[in-house]
């Protein structure tokens, strides 16, 4: 590390941080008598999406080291996984980067399915259904990156015209999974629930909206002459550095490249639904603000054939081996969704065997062959894998999610570095990292 | 799928089949199951013989001649199952074989995907297992790599002077395994405290957790209750 002999040396340098390499620093700098600012921004910052530290060198505005520390909120998610069961999977995954739950669920899913051998035996409709909510949830997460960054550089307007827009998307998930985030809808096999048929209508007019919506943003956002003195240009980061620290999603395709998993290597049938990756060669913050809004229009494309698909291909949503089938699908009462009372009736008053076999299943679980998986999708921050290990047995041997927002970080020295001070939020903003999935 | 041809391949009677899960014995003496005498032996897939299928042959046939006379220690066994390739390679051999599947133009898996670890307790002298994913965006290839070390010596060179991708991925596999990486450049805790003892991840580190009590019942923490595995 280099020290930068700037301004007059104090006699007593003062230093205000503390912990394990800041010792160094300090230690350092007070050797060397020189004088160094070091700017802690964070964790508690309410621009680092979460609860990310950046230790920031600073010459004057200049940024001349920046540094991310995370971990912050590290909730051993993937070890918890190994104590609950194959179906319980879910219920813990989506909570990892929680604007993007449903890409979580889906990969989780998928790849217990190719463990299984069963992945060509997921009904089409429950295919239909995961692109369907894989989508929303694609827009929704882009409105909050796109919401959230616009309110970092003082536009409120922009965030709340995000914000009511993505409350469009969730209404929808919403009447769908029963929950706005953190749904848990989709299930190794299939999906926990159908779809209720006035949903196309909904839809439908949902296409509208939308893209009434996000005109209005787009307006807001791309010729504000601010917020493009404050986006073009800065936090660039060329196809070489995104390959380097292996960088996906909206930041690589910013940078040239047209890598997205749905066309490089597709599942839930994404090769027979018509879309476009829109890419870019500007590779800074101006351009993936941009590409964000495009692949909405993008999303809003795939939500309407998959529309007309729910309307087309009646069918189960589960898949018909009742070895890993959950036994009861959810039913809308009164107080929301919830539990299928008619299918409480059949297992507690008529069948004695459907009642142990849905204790079985639901306490104990169904057995996975012994093997491991590595399975991807392209979520809204890049590509998200998941590495599954499985012992045979009821629960994962070892479960680890390559999480985008966490390899993506990496990248927020090249970002910054020689910057100015204030870029450092566009350029997070930028990242969209989401500290939830960094950490797990 | 005829096991005789393909003489050149890593001899996969070499190495015995990948036995690396503990033996399970019955559900123990709290269930109410009856199989409590059930004795399970759960092996992973072993490895693989020539013709491997699909790409496979081509990506080993192009490594083993980068890899030149080592290929035979470099390449300790393939493995085929899923549909997905998984090299293991010895731990010295690591790096060369990272920068060859990054530069050759025939493999070329200029993406790294991170690297992630598995304890593999019963897999004496073989504990710790550090796992790579890469991709081939030319190719469009999923590859993964697997370098296995022994608890007591848990050292395997750093692939970040290849893939600088790695760099948090190696020091979360640190982290929550304790496998080092040697001349990583920053090989520090990322989600653990600086100061935390013990490596979360490893099977022999405790979930954690305590008692819940309610309307006069007491639930277990999760790694306490019965299990039914």
């Amino acid at each position: 590390m280099t020290a930068h002999a700037t301004g007059s040396a104090h006699e007593v340098p003062e230093f205000t941080a503390e912990g394990a390499d800041w010792s160094d620093v300090v230690e350092e700098a007070a050797r060397l008598g020189a004088q160094r600012i070091v700017v802690n921004m964070g964790p508690q910052h309410p621009s680092t999406h979460g609860v990310l530290r950046v230790m920031l060198e600073i010459e004057g505005e200049l940024i001349t080291e920046a540094r991310a520390g995370v971990g912050y909120l590290h909730t051993g998610i993937e070890k918890n996984m190994e104590w609950r069961t194959w179906s319980q999977g879910p219920t813990f995954c989506t909570r990892m980067d929680y604007l993007s739950s449903m890409f979580q669920e889906t990969v989780f899913c998928l790849g217990v399915e190719k463990l299984l051998g069963v992945t060509d035996d997921v009904p089409a409709r429950a295919s239909v259904l995961r692109i369907l909510m894989m989508e929303l949830n694609r827009i929704s997460s882009h409105l909050v990156s796109l919401g959230a960054g616009g309110n970092e550089l003082g536009a409120t307007t922009i965030m709340t015209t995000a914000f009511l827009a993505r409350e469009d998307a969730l209404r929808i998930i919403e009447a769908i999974s029963g929950l706005r985030m953190n749904n848990a809808y989709i299930r190794p096999g299939g999906v926990a629930v159908d779809a209720p048929e006035a949903i196309i209508d909904e839809i439908r007019a949902f296409d509208g909206k939308m893209k009434a919506k996000i005109g209005e943003l787009s307006d807001l956002m791309l010729k504000n002459p601010f917020f493009l003195s404050r986006t073009k240009g800065i936090a660039n980061l060329n196809l070489s550095g995104c390959m380097t620290l292996g960088i996906t999603g909206p930041l690589l395709r910013s940078a040239g490249l047209p890598y997205d998993v749905r066309k490089a290597t597709p599942y839930c049938g994404y090769e027979t639904y018509d879309f476009q990756v829109p890419v870019s060669d500007d590779a800074d913050a101006f351009s993936r603000t941009v590409l964000r809004i495009e692949e909405v229009y993008e999303s809003l494309k795939i939500i309407s054939q998959c529309a007309d698909r729910l309307e087309a291909e009646p069918g189960p949503v589960m898949i018909a081996d009742k070895k890993i089938a959950w036994p009861a699908q959810l039913t809308l009462g009164p107080d929301g969704q919830g539990n299928s009372l008619e299918h409480i009736r059949t297992i507690m008053g008529t069948s004695m065997e459907a009642l142990i076999h849905h204790f079985k299943l639901v306490t104990q679980g169904f057995r996975v062959p012994a093997g491991q998986v590595w399975q991807t999708v392209e979520a809204p921050r890049g590509e998200l894998g998941v590495h599954l290990v499985s012992d045979g047995g009821t629960k994962p041997y070892r479960a680890h999610f390559r999480d985008p927002s966490f390899n993506n970080l990496q990248a927020l020295s090249l970002l910054c570095e020689g910057g100015q001070l204030a870029d450092v939020v566009v350029a997070l903003a930028s990242l969209d990292p989401v500290l939830g999935g960094v950490d797990r | 799928m005829s096991a005789e041809k393909g003489l050149s391949a890593p001899d996969p009677g070499a190495r015995p089949p990948l036995t690396l899960l503990p033996v399970r014995k019955g559900m123990g003496s709290g269930t109410t199951s009856g199989y409590g005498g059930l004795v399970r032996r759960a092996t992973m897939p072993g490895p693989s013989s020539r013709p491997y299928g699909e790409w496979f042959d081509g990506v080993v046939d192009v490594l083993e001649e980068l890899l030149g006379k080592h290929a035979t220690t470099a390449i300790e066994a393939v493995v085929v199952d899923q549909g997905e390739l998984t090299l293991v390679i010895a731990r010295d051999s690591i790096v060369e074989v990272c920068r060859h599947l990054r530069d050759d133009q025939d493999l070329r898996f200029e993406l790294s995907l991170g690297v992630s670890g598995v304890h593999y307790p019963a897999d004496t002298g073989r504990e710790l297992h550090a796992v790579y994913h890469l991709t081939s965006i030319t190719h469009d290839r999923r590859l993964r790599l697997e370098v296995a070390v022994p608890d007591a010596d848990p050292h395997i060179p750093s692939t970040t002077s290849v893939y600088p991708a790695n760099n948090w991925h190696e020091r979360e596999t640190y982290d929550f395994f304790g496998i080092v990486f040697d001349d990583h450049p920053s090989l520090a805790r990322i989600a653990m405290p600086d100061d935390w003892i013990g490596h979360p991840q490893r099977k022999d580190y405790p979930l954690g957790g305590i008692p819940v009590e309610y309307k006069g019942g007491t639930v277990p923490p999760p790694d306490e209750r019965r299990q039914s595995r």
